[in-house]
């Protein structure tokens, strides 16, 4: 008699599924059942909850602990509905629906409740809406206008409770707001398996702490903000930076450049009624400009750069490995763009670092080289250079702070703005982004190629690489194997792909390379083991594969992002998140890539002047290990107390 | 009052008078469906408070397809004034062991689990010694009293401390090494259980009125009781009476007659079902003890005249505001309020709305909370507000 061990997975096993199966007959699956939803006749797939039955004929319930992303809770029971024949109210959020059940989602007993939840919940929620990062755009804020609430008949707290943590540099904590809905424990659970936050303590004691509610600053938070994002309140907020931006843009004495990666531009139109997936880049320069930003810039430039410098570690790995018979050579090598993957690679995989490519991520790349090469060409004192980044992430302003990130003899990056810092910027200053008119980057860094922009999704990094490497090593063009040059099998949004391309035929060596290897010969008919994961739970599975020798450890790439969808999911990007939010932004992305003539990395005017103005011995060179490589910290899961 | 003298207190129990090993030898002599049916037959009603029909629940499970099926006994025994299950695992363990493994042959379940609340701890020795007793007579392990196929085993698991894992699901996030937090049903346990398997939990005293339907047969059951509530039921009696102690009844009896029995004549009302049971009056002790009037697991606490009914209910609160998983809304912050009524109400200081508010928010609590518990914390003060708004309400302000 054989019974499986306790799985490490929080949720219970019988709740993991979005969808709740009331029984595993199988002749139920794949049929229709029909319901009756305040009168209204509904037809849902069986298994659908009461909640989806609702919305499927334009019913809407109140939720508060639920989220498309994640695994059922049925906690807040602001969802609660009357089901005809029941004494107890049911949560609609978890409930199955079933042949002919009548529902009805308003009654007066209904109303009450949800009210009295609000009320419960309000009698423990210190703090000012109009003080309050999420300020028109919190759902609780929402609930408690649509329910009319006009007292407090339970009380509400005078002052603060608990102290907020603002010990990362990332996430923010103000547990007085926490409505104990634990979206952010399941979001660090299911989607990242981190597992930094848990419900702690019982009854009207639970609060949502921390390993031995150490500050989040010193636990194995990976930054990623994908619980700030889940948050219905402004319980979880990642750290506001603007006012020392607009500080830098107020002094006469600075100058105050910024670079915009991919991912904000295609969600900043959220933050001013536009429909997701619809691009404001060229407004955004405008916006940016007005707002006295000196320059902007593209980090696309970077992104094609550390597609040069990582395709070429890439290369010389697989050189060493194959050809050079190196036996120490750590294969798969894995991206390290996502500040996110970087940090959970530290703590859970140390052993695993020397498979991290040493290239810098892109934002940092550029930070490098604006307080060197571009202060140089400009004759301008780096000192008084703040270099901003827009960024759709909160690890990116981790990442900023890392110690070693000052290869320029300054920090290189001063801060990392989310999507929602610089769209609240915009908005302070006036500025309607999609109502201004077009323009461009800024000169010496203002062509971008299509690769660059496509590392704002999930596969994007993956693709370019390929690109570039496919056009290096054949002499072809990439469009003479894929259509268009679209690598589709890495695109998507499973959690892990895995592709297979075989190199066809072989090229001269570029003039670029010829200083690493002498000829293509030995990649003449291979075959290129890649993969890409998403969301850190994703990765997770990937890494405990290559631990136990699987299929990913025959890899020769894999592309890590931290978060779900990659970088157009990120942590700073606007609230709320769902996949179909996600899926349009993706969209965005890559339409951009199409309208971009150039398109791989290596065919960017900007990166080959770099390399031939400043990074003179070529990527992978010296200069450019100097300026563009780092290295990591075996950090491990086991954080000293301080 | 210590182990011994509880455990020896009340009246004489049918238990000791079913012959161990004669229910399952007849089990096993007839086909599992006629196992459950027979058990449908008996009319019996689990005994751990929701009363829900034993047979129904197995023939749930019964129905789910896997090889992995488990039945878990619950000896979480977590109900403040609730004792019984502790004199039935201590004097007739065996028999609980025996209705687990006629009901893991009747859903065909291959592992029986006890779930035995912390305080009982002394009695995981004892428990372990009768299944190892269990294994070397045949009657657990493979091929059980020679029957080919029937591959059964029971192991004893602890739980730690929390009244709430008493709660079915919560018990089974428990086992699985989780935070004791009710889930969320559908799915019922029968379906989706211990390991996403279909489980059976049952209370100790249900299983071990099993072993003794099938010793004694249905219609020897049925005669006990009334239509509705069939069989008997052991009762834990505490408060003020003379003789507290486990008592062995009939379904049916009135509350009147159990006084008469326990030596608690005077007593102003009874607190039934334990801390989420409820509080019936004097004028009310004509009722009686069954499904269909006054359902209860078994806790009957006899409060005297002299007792202060706000006491009473400040007791309650207070142990459901210590006891409640803080999961959902309701009963994590409404429990809380519902203990803040009673103490203005003590001091004669309770604004009329804030009453009315609480009142109206232990309604929302009994249908809106996730589980038992918050559907049952505020039952008690909502009836010791119905029937001693005298006594409650001509408190003097204090000072
Ligand atoms: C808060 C709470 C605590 C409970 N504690 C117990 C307990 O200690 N023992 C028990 O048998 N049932 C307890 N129950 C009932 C169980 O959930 C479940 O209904 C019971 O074990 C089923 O067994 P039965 O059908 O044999 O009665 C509790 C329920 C709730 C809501
Ligand atoms: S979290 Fe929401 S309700 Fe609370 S202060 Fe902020 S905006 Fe207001
Ligand atoms: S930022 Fe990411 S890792 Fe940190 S607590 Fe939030 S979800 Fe978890
Ligand atoms: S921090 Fe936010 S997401 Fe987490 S439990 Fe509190 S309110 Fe919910
Ligand atoms: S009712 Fe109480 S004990 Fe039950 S799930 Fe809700 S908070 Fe937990
Ligand atoms: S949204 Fe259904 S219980 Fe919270």
């Amino acid at each position: 008699m054989s019974h499986p061990t306790t799985p490490i997975h929080r949720a219970p096993l019988s709740q993991q599924h979005r969808r709740v199966i009331p029984t595993t007959s199988p002749d139920a699956i794949g049929a229709q059942v029909t319901v009756t939803i305040n009168g209204v006749e509904a037809k849902v797939p069986f298994g659908a909850t009461i909640l989806e039955a609702a919305r499927s004929v334009g019913v809407q319930i109140p939720t508060l602990c639920d989220h498309p992303d994640l695994n059922v809770a049925g906690v807040c029971r602001m969802c609660v509905v009357e089901v005809e024949g029941q004494r107890l109210l049911q949560p609609a959020c978890t409930f199955p629906v079933v042949n002919q059940m009548k529902v009805n989602t308003h009654t007066r007993k209904v109303r009450q409740a949800r009210r009295h939840v609000l009320q419960l919940l309000l009698s423990e929620h210190f703090g000012e809406c109009t003080s309050c990062v999420r300020n028109g755009n919190c759902e609780l804020q929402s609930l408690a206008e649509e329910y009319g609430i006009n007292d407090f008949a339970f009380g509400h707290p005078e002052e603060p409770l608990v102290a907020e943590d603002h010990s990362s540099y990332s996430v923010m904590r103000d547990m007085n707001k926490c409505i104990r809905c634990r979206r952010c424990v399941r979001t660090c659970i299911d989607i990242q398996e981190v597992g930094v936050l848990e419900a702690i303590g019982r009854s009207d004691r639970v609060s949502i702490e921390t390993y031995e509610d150490r500050p989040l600053g010193s636990v194995v938070c990976i930054n990623c903000g994908q619980c700030v994002n889940r948050c219905p309140v402004g319980a979880l907020y990642a750290k506001d930076e603007t006012d020392a931006v607009w500080a830098a843009i107020d002094d006469p004495e600075k100058h105050v450049v910024i670079q915009t990666a991919p991912a904000p531009r295609s969600a900043m139109g959220e933050l001013f009624g536009l429909e997701p997936g619809t691009p404001v880049t060229f407004e955004m320069n405008t916006a940016l400009r007005r707002a006295g930003f000196d320059h902007v810039f593209d980090t696309n430039f970077s992104a094609d750069l550390t597609i040069m410098e990582e395709g070429t570690e890439l290369i010389l790995r697989l050189y060493k490995a194959l050809v050079l018979g190196h036996k120490d050579v750590a294969l798969p090598q894995f991206t390290s763009c996502s500040p996110g993957w970087v940090k959970f690679l530290e703590h859970f995989y140390p052993e695993y670092l020397p498979n991290a490519s040493s290239a810098k991520s892109p934002q940092q790349m550029f930070g490098a080289l604006i307080k060197t090469y571009y202060a140089e060409k400009l004759g301008l004192d780096p000192g008084n250079i703040v270099s901003v980044a827009l960024m759709p992430c909160s690890a990116k302003k981790f990442e900023c702070n890392r110690p070693e990130m000052h290869d320029s003899g300054y920090q290189d990056v001063d801060y990392g703005l989310t999507t929602r810092e610089l769209g609240k910027m915009f908005k302070e200053a006036g500025l309607h982004v999609p109502s201004l008119p077009k323009s461009d980057f800024d000169d010496p860094f203002g062509t971008a190629t299509g690769s660059g922009v496509i590392f704002g999704a999930t596969g994007g990094v993956m693709e370019s690489a390929l690109r570039t490497v496919i056009e290096l090593v054949t002499g072809e063009k990439v469009e003479s194997i894929y259509d268009h040059g679209d690598i589709v099998p890495v695109r998507g949004f499973d959690g892990v792909r895995y592709a297979e391309i075989t190199v066809p035929k072989v090229g001269p060596v570029p003039e670029i390379l010829a200083h690493l290897v002498p000829d293509w010969e030995w990649l003449n008919g291979a075959t290129l083991k890649v993969a890409v994961a998403h969301g850190t739970a994703n990765a997770k599975k990937v890494m405990d594969d290559i631990k136990a020798g699987g299929k990913f450890s025959e890899c020769h790439f894999i592309e890590f992002m931290a978060c779900p969808g990659g970088c157009l999911g990120g942590g700073g990007q606007p609230i709320p998140t769902n996949a179909a939010i996600r899926a349009a932004r993706a969209k965005a992305i890559y339409a951009e890539d199409h309208a971009y003539s150039v398109r791989k990395s290596y065919e960017n005017p900007a990166v080959a002047r770099t390399y031939a103005e400043f990074l003179t011995d070529g990527p992978g060179g010296h200069k450019a290990h100097k300026l563009l490589h780092t290295e990591y910290t075996a950090r491990g899961r086991h954080i000293p107390q301080e | 009052m210590s182990a011994q003298t509880i455990d020896s207190q009340g009246n004489a129990l049918t238990y000791a008078t079913i012959e161990r090993d004669a229910g399952l030898r007849a089990a096993l002599d007839m086909t599992r469906p006629d196992i459950i049916d027979a058990v449908s037959q008996s009319g019996l009603k689990g005994r751990g408070g929701a009363g829900f029909p034993t047979g129904m629940k197995w023939n749930f499970c019964a129905a789910e397809k896997g090889d992995l099926k488990y039945i878990i006994c619950n000896a979480d025994e977590g109900e403040p004034g609730t004792f019984k299950d502790r004199v039935i695992l201590s004097r007739f363990a065996d028999l609980v062991l025996e209705g687990m493994t006629i009901g893991g042959r009747a859903i065909g379940a291959t592992l029986g689990i006890v779930y035995l609340r912390a305080e009982y701890t002394y009695l995981r020795p004892h428990l372990n010694e009768v299944i190892k007793e269990r294994r070397k007579r045949g009657v657990l392990g493979t091929s059980i009293m020679g029957v080919e196929g029937f591959d059964f085993d029971i192991i004893v698991a602890m739980g730690a401390g929390a009244y709430v894992c008493g709660e079915e699901t919560a018990l089974i996030e428990s086992l699985e090494g989780f935070r004791g937090e009710p889930r969320n049903r559908p799915p019922f346990p029968a379906v989706a259980g211990l390991l996403n398997n279909p489980t059976v939990v049952n209370n100790v005293e249900t299983l071990a009125s099993v072993a003794a339907i099938f010793a004694k047969g249905v219609d020897w059951f049925k005669a006990f009781g009334t239509d509705k509530s069939t069989g008997y039921k052991l009762f834990s009696v505490s408060g003020d009476c003379e003789k507290p102690g486990v008592y062995e009844f009939p379904w049916g009896i009135t509350v009147a007659a159990l006084l008469e029995e326990v030596g608690g004549e005077g007593a102003k009302a009874v607190q039934i079902g334990g801390a989420s049971g409820v509080c019936v009056p004097a004028r009310e002790f004509a009722r009686r003890l069954a499904f269909e009037d006054i359902p209860t697991g078994g806790s009957v606490m006899v409060i005297g005249p002299q007792r202060d009914m706000l006491d009473v209910a400040e007791n309650f609160l207070e142990f459901f505001v210590e006891e409640s998983c803080g999961q959902c809304t309701p009963c994590r912050l409404g429990n809380p309020q519902m203990l803040k009524a009673v103490k203005l109400l003590k001091e004669g200081a309770c604004p009329p709305k804030f009453l009315a508010d609480v009142k109206a928010l232990g309604q929302t609590m009994m249908v809106a909370s996730k589980c038992g518990l918050g559907q049952t914390s505020p039952s008690a003060f909502l009836s010791i507000l119905e029937h001693f708004g005298d006594e409650i309400h001509d408190r003097a302000p204090s000072a």
